[in-house]
């Protein structure tokens, strides 16, 4: 039915890729979705400034274009850096598929601190005094208190972000890296079979997306077995 | 390394300035017609018939569940070469049109906005409280009737911060008509670092612009929204009347 030239195992190579991708860049989107929601709460105002301008700023620039910037820009940033440091002329490469985590870490980690941000207000504030009531540290009380519930505030957003996540990373084909995308196009292109190849592609990103689904909704069930009987 | 920024902004102002208008006319045309195809599809989406559900779940479904990137693709490369196999088309005066990518540009953003505008109007459309189609009903107002005096505007009120958001999507969408060769603000941008390898300057340029879009528009569409929501206003500033007119 779909004849791929003998390049099925290339596509699936392809699929690994996608999902490396999508599983380096989670933790780091978590990190930065954190961190940058604890900086829009902070009680410091130049934290908050911080916050609310990194969001700001991603969430007008597209995807693609920070992508390029990091693989373009992040080249000549870290030479740079490494020829004041070595004091003679280097030559560095960052893999693409690196800079492409990095960008894609930055995007996604923006639009994680306003759904962290939106899950930490959730949290009920009785709670928050009662802890502080029994003497708990800041940091305690983000470990006991808040952590463990953010989840379930969280994971209807997360869901949307990791389904955001996994179609960006078809967006890094564009600087090379052999992910679904560029697998498709290779074979598009040597075998002039376009069609065929973005079909397959298509429906490996489709499986992935569903799939991505499917385990969130059995998350989010189980983060709110707790609540549900009520 | 303002120098070169000034360098940057010099020589190519009229680059990015294409780049920008480009980057406009594809939003409109994209956010205009995706929006008008989406209604019937949220429309059909809502329907209690299976078999009339089952076509726009499935066309969202697919646009929402894969990248961008891929329609595109498989619009300008895969059907571009169906339709170019197809004997003695180059020929034909449509050719032009046929291999041109701003129309697989276009087409694509359409059918991609579609889909997901279509689902946030379903939500907003199922939001509806029921109350208020009773009383429609009770009212004699046909299906017609219905959708435009109270389902509509009732939706837009419910979906329009989802759609400002979308709309952004839709520009942010936009920067990938620069992979098939599409001189819009990303593509300008990606030509000048090409020329001159400068990509800060010329990513940060267009960024800027970017932004300066972005923060227009969520401006535009606070007004817009205060506007479709009039009647809650109405209701804030007069209490006493809003009281007397519902008693």
């Amino acid at each position: 039915m779909l004849d791929l030239y003998g390049r099925g195992w290339q596509m699936l190579e392809g699929g690994l890729v996608t999902v490396q991708l999508c599983l380096t860049v989670l933790p780091f989107m978590i990190i930065i979705g954190l961190l940058g929601a604890s900086a829009k709460l902070s009680p410091y105002r130049s934290l908050r400034i911080i916050g609310e301008s990194y969001t700001v700023l991603i969430r007008g620039i597209p995807e693609l274009l920070v992508i390029l910037l990091i693989y373009f820009g992040g080249t000549i940033a870290v030479q740079n850096i490494a020829e004041m440091i070595s004091g003679e002329e280097t030559r560095v490469d960052i893999p693409a598929f690196w800079s492409g985590v990095a960008a894609l870490a930055l995007v996604q980690g923006a639009f994680a601190s306003e759904v962290f941000r939106a899950a930490m207000q959730s949290i009920p504030i009785g709670q928050i005094e009662a802890a502080t009531a029994c003497g708990m540290t800041p940091s305690q009380i983000f470990i006991r208190i808040k952590l463990p519930q953010l989840w379930r505030f969280a994971l209807p957003g997360l869901n949307n972000l990791f389904q955001v996540l996994i179609k960006d990373t078809a967006l890094i084909s564009v600087v090379g890296v052999e992910e679904i995308m560029r697998k498709a196009a290779i074979g598009a292109g040597t075998d002039k079979a376009p069609f065929t190849f973005y079909l397959v592609a298509m429906l490996m990103f489709l499986s992935f997306t569903t799939v991505s689904l499917i385990a969130f909704n059995y998350l989010e069930k189980r983060a709110a077995r707790g609540i549900a009987r009520a | 390394m303002f120098e070169d920024l000034i360098y940057v902004l010099g020589k190519y102002d009229t680059w990015l300035w294409r780049g920008f208008l480009l980057t406009i006319e594809l939003l409109v045309i994209s956010v205009t017609f995706g929006t008008l195809l989406a209604i019937p599809l949220a429309v059909a989406r809502v329907s209690k018939k299976l078999w009339i559900q089952a076509v726009p779940f499935a066309f969202i479904y697919v646009f929402r569940g894969t990248p961008l990137i891929g329609q595109l693709f498989m619009m300008y490369y895969g059907v571009g070469q169906l339709i170019s196999n197809i004997d003695g088309i180059q020929d034909h005066w449509s050719w032009a049109y046929l291999r041109n990518p701003y129309w697989y540009c276009l087409l694509t953003f359409v059918l991609n906005t579609s889909a997901y505008v279509a689902e946030i109007m379903r939500g907003g459309i199922q939001n509806v409280p029921s109350g208020e189609l009773e009383a429609a009903r009770a009212c004699g107002m046909t299906p017609w009737t219905t959708y435009s005096r109270i389902i509509f505007p009732r939706m837009w009120q419910m979906i329009w911060p989802a759609y400002t958001n979308d709309v952004i999507f839709t520009l942010k969408a936009t920067s990938l008509a620069s992979t098939v060769t599409m001189m819009e603000l990303t593509g300008a941008a990606r030509k000048i670092v090409a020329r001159t390898a400068l990509p800060y300057e010329a990513f940060i340029s267009a960024g800027v612009i970017y932004l300066i879009i972005v923060y227009t528009l969520t401006f535009g569409f606070k007004g817009i929204e205060r506007y479709l929501r009039r009647n809650e206003r109405r209701k804030d500033k007069q209490p006493g009347t809003a009281k007397a007119a519902s008693a």
